[in-house]
């Protein structure tokens, strides 16, 4: 086997093309327009004919600096740069950004303030799943899956509107409960959501999780196994699907969720499948956690007192959540000023994506497409 | 990739079984996948989209919407901002200026209110952070325009103020 | 209903030939000729307007959305709008291309489409030829559309284009395998290969139609061409060749223009051609559908033919837009074991079974 020279390959790559004659190996450039990549990833594919032989991803293409931004702003102005990380959780990341802000200053949250926030972060947990499984049914080719999603979508973005103002990059959570208080349509309006989203899960799992096409497309597709998605830092339900029941809501709660009962769903052989089902059985669980919520929500205040400027204490202050793609950690180290010394974001779509070239190699294009799909990433998260 | 081994054949009867099994599950999943998309065909009161700008009349933002900054003037025209700058210190993009003026009795009041919508995240940072309650956010959210010089506004309607 | 004439029907023997013929004698044969295709371009310009509006109406209300609504009522001219639009638009074409091919490869697909509609029976007389292989014709014919996606990709000098185009070739030549064996079953059952006849053979009530003059078994043989002719047609769920969440547009992604418009106005023929073949062949074409109740038969008997063709033809299209808008895609190598391990077996059966079935005379 020859292999051409080395000096004129795509960045990343070590080993050349085979060059003989009856090989088909050929480079591919994925992205970073490509409509399965969701936003700005770059793929570089060393193909033979449909198989894919190794993957190249190359990120940065949205890189805006958020962690440098943060440090010439102060504590409250970040919180809006955070909805910026993945905006799919901005909900979660204003809490992680809040709660190492309360760990730093010692502020308590309300018991209504609490409940808001629990509450908020399902919904919004809903919410991302619901954009992902609509995107996941269209990269597979079923279309229609995205406009349903879509439609159940709506229904929470516009508790979100209602609430914040904001459909996407909400800045709602406050050091010590959030911005507003939720107003009276607030709890009706979950209600109708829960209601809503019980029939509509079983459409889905109809339309698409029974389907056997699908089934067919993503059995024994992307195998991750244990070790290797521990190795990699994995989280969220890219962990849980290789047989890992690790949960930041269960394993390290904060705000409230010890007081709710909910389960982690856990599967088995880490495949495409397995990644799929994780997110289709949290739905209801975030369901279950919102009924329990809906039906003790407290009278009270939201907040706990609010300060204009907030200067944090010499140290190094770390939270960690559960946001809808697994652990999002912050870590700010404070000098006593205004302004944090530095800001460090360790965001679980950046580790899952890294699993992407163990899962790919072997497979069809089509098939990376689906891996990418089930990796459930956002972009934005991985660059920062 | 595992490929079946030469040992491990089935036997022929579980083969058909299998085969037949398969193809009969099939076709009911994809049926019923249809039964789904063909019972939203056949209901359009399920539609959920609009025609926008047709729709403009009955369309109702929400009281909280954050579209973009105004000043809230009470119908003398009053405004209460009174120059103080605490938004243009609490806004991350600098995005608003408040430049102050003197009045006929030398006290600092409020010159023009400068906002630069290009630059606005639309955070509401300014808003909480202001002590009188004078800026509120808009809820009017087609605000393109052609020209990137029509996107900085005086928020005050009169100089001045209490 | 009266037995119809069979004599040989090209060039067309309608009033409008009889009425030239009467005006002008001797020149008849040639206006009769130059109306037919002339009509013909006419319906082949139009349809696929038709039923690009028709495709977006209908994915739309799938999914729950309203669709075109501007241009004209419910946005009925709304794809002639964009088909103007691709008209004006500048043609780019790659750096490296073939130009030649570049630009070949989009007629070849809409010329084929063009020659099978010359043998859809549209009614008693209303059919440009009809060979005696007429089902060979159409096999033969569609076979061209592969030829312009194949050229396309190679032209196009862009991987993605190639992958698609190779992906196509593959899909299209096996599943042609299939769709011949169920068109020879009904050539078998039948006796002929002029669709004239086949649909002739279908006279009757409505259990005269091969879908269920042939017990199961005609159902079978029905729900296998919608599913090789959905293969053969590159929708999805077999869209491999164009699948954009994979390789963008396929073969369609270097073209813009007025040759994108005549890949994606082939397309649109082309499902018509195939819807119009599986009502030919099964749901005895430009019959009408006949219950054995008196008044009811004779009112659907005096409407035309070909209004009973169009109603069947776009019945199947409203399937084959049913398995677009629900159904995710199919991988390459599932694709292929659909068709040779499935597929095929399952054909060879069929035709087997549909042999014994004739032989014992179990036809409805």
């Amino acid at each position: 086997m020859e292999l051409q020279p080395v000096d004129n390959l795509p960045e990343g790559f070590t080993r050349g093309l085979n060059s003989d004659e009856t090989s088909e190996e050929y480079f591919l450039n994925m992205g970073p327009q490509h409509p399965s990549t969701h936003g700005v990833l770059r793929l570089v594919l060393k193909l033979d004919g449909e198989n894919v032989l190794e993957v190249v991803p190359h990120l940065g293409y949205v890189h805006r600096g958020i962690e440098k931004l943060a440090e010439s702003q102060t504590y409250l102005q970040n919180i809006h740069l955070t909805d910026r990380l993945d905006y799919l959780s901005s909900h979660f990341n204003n809490l992680g950004y809040c709660l190492a802000m309360e760990q730093a200053l010692d502020i308590g949250v309300p018991e209504r303030g609490e409940y808001i926030r629990v509450m908020v972060c399902e919904l919004q947990r809903i919410q991302s799943h619901l954009l992902w499984w609509g995107v996941t049914g269209m990269d597979l080719g079923a279309i229609s899956t995205f406009l349903y999603g879509f439609k159940e979508r709506e229904m929470i973005t516009d508790i979100f509107e209602e609430i914040c103002g904001a459909r996407l990059t909400m800045n709602f959570f406050r050091p010590g409960g959030s911005f507003a208080d939720v107003p009276d349509t607030f709890i009706p309006r979950v209600k109708k959501v829960i209601e809503r989203m019980h029939v509509a899960l079983d459409e889905y799992n109809t339309l698409l999780t029974d389907n056997i096409i699908f089934r067919e497309r993503t059995r024994a597709i992307g195998i991750l196994s244990r070790e290797k998605a521990l190795s990699y830092g994995c989280s969220g339900g890219v962990l849980r699907a290789s047989g890992v029941s690790y949960d930041v809501r269960r394993n390290d709660p904060y705000s409230i969720y010890d007081r709710f009962d909910f389960g982690i769903p856990v599967g088995s052989v880490g495949g495409c499948f397995d990644r799929y089902r994780m997110k289709m059985e949290e739905m209801p669980q975030s369901l279950r956690i919102l009924e329990q919520a809906v039906k003790d929500f407290p009278e009270g205040p939201y907040r706990s007192k609010e300060q204009s400027a907030y200067r944090l204490p010499q140290g190094s202050y770390y939270s960690q959540v559960e946001t809808a793609r697994g652990l999002l950690g912050t870590y700010i180290v404070a000098e006593g000023g205004a302004k944090p010394y530095r800001v460090k974001f360790r965001s679980p779509s950046f580790s899952n994506l890294s699993t992407l070239c163990e899962m790919a190699v072997g497979h069809k294009i089509a098939d990376l497409v689906t891996i990418l799909a089930t990796l459930d990433f956002v972009v934005p998260d991985i660059d920062r | 990739m595992k490929t079946r081994q030469v040992g491990d054949k089935e036997s022929l009867f579980h083969f058909w079984g299998r085969y037949l099994q398969k193809v009969a599950t099939g076709l009911v999943s994809l049926l019923s996948g249809m039964g789904v998309t063909i019972r939203y065909f056949v209901s359009p009161d399920k539609i959920i989209t609009q025609q926008y700008p047709e729709n403009r009349e009955n369309l109702q933002m929400m009281a909280r919407f954050r579209g973009h900054l105004a000043m809230i003037h009470d119908e003398n025209n009053q405004h209460r901002c009174t120059g103080c700058g605490i938004c243009e210190k609490a806004c991350p993009n600098g995005t608003i200026s408040v430049l102050t003026a003197k009045d006929l009795a030398g006290r600092k009041v409020l010159g023009r209110y400068i906002y630069r919508l290009s630059q606005c995240t639309l955070c509401n940072l300014c808003i909480e952070s202001c002590p009188f309650g004078a800026i509120s956010m808009g809820r009017d959210f087609e605000l393109a325009t052609y020209d990137r010089q029509q996107l900085t506004f005086i928020l005050n309607k009169t100089q001045g103020g209490k | 209903m009266n037995q119809l004439p069979t004599e040989k029907i090209f060039p067309v023997h309608n009033s409008i030939g009889d009425l030239v013929r009467h005006l002008l004698p001797g020149s008849a044969e040639y206006v009769n000729g130059f109306l037919t295709i002339a009509s013909l371009l006419l319906v082949v310009a139009l349809l696929p307007v038709f039923l690009i509006w028709l495709e977006r109406k209908v994915a739309a209300h799938f999914q729950a959305r309203l669709g075109p609504m501007r241009v004209g009522y419910h946005g009925l001219l709304q794809s002639t709008a964009d088909g103007l639009k691709l008209i004006f638009k500048e043609v780019l074409v790659p750096e490296g291309a073939d130009r030649f091919v570049f630009f070949l490869a989009p007629i070849l697909p809409a010329s084929a489409t063009f020659l099978v509609m010359t043998i859809l029976p549209f009614d008693h007389h209303l059919q440009v030829a009809d060979p005696a292989g007429g089902v060979l014709f159409a096999l033969g014919i569609s076979g061209l559309s592969i030829l312009g996606i194949l050229l396309a990709g190679w032209s196009s000098n862009n991987k993605y284009s190639l992958l698609g185009a190779m992906r196509s070739g593959a899909q299209m030549v096996s599943f042609e395998i299939s769709l011949a064996l169920i068109m020879l079953l009904i050539v078998m059952v039948t006796g002929t290969a002029s669709l004239r006849e086949i649909v002739l053979s279908q006279q009757g009530t409505i259990l005269d139609w091969w879908i269920f003059k042939l017990p199961f078994l005609g159902f079978i043989a029905f729900m296998m061409y919608m599913i090789s002719s959905t293969a053969e047609l590159n929708r999805a769920p077999f869209d491999i060749s164009e699948a954009e969440s994979e390789l963008t547009g396929g073969f369609a992604t270097e073209y813009s223009g007025i040759s994108f418009a005549m890949f994606f106005f082939a397309e649109f023929v082309n499902m018509f051609v195939s819807a119009g073949l599986a009502a030919t062949f099964f749901l005895g074409g430009f019959l009408a559908p006949q219950f054995g109740i008196g008044p009811i038969d004779a009112a659907f008997d005096f409407i035309p033919g070909f209004v009973w063709f169009f109603c069947k033809t776009f019945l199947v299209i409203f399937l084959y837009m049913w398995f677009r808008w629900t159904f995710p895609r199919l991988r390459i190598d599932q694709l292929m074991y659909l068709e040779w391990k499935m597929l095929l077996p399952a054909n060879l059966v069929l035709l087997m079974g549909a042999g014994f079935f004739l032989a014992m005379g179990w036809t409805l």
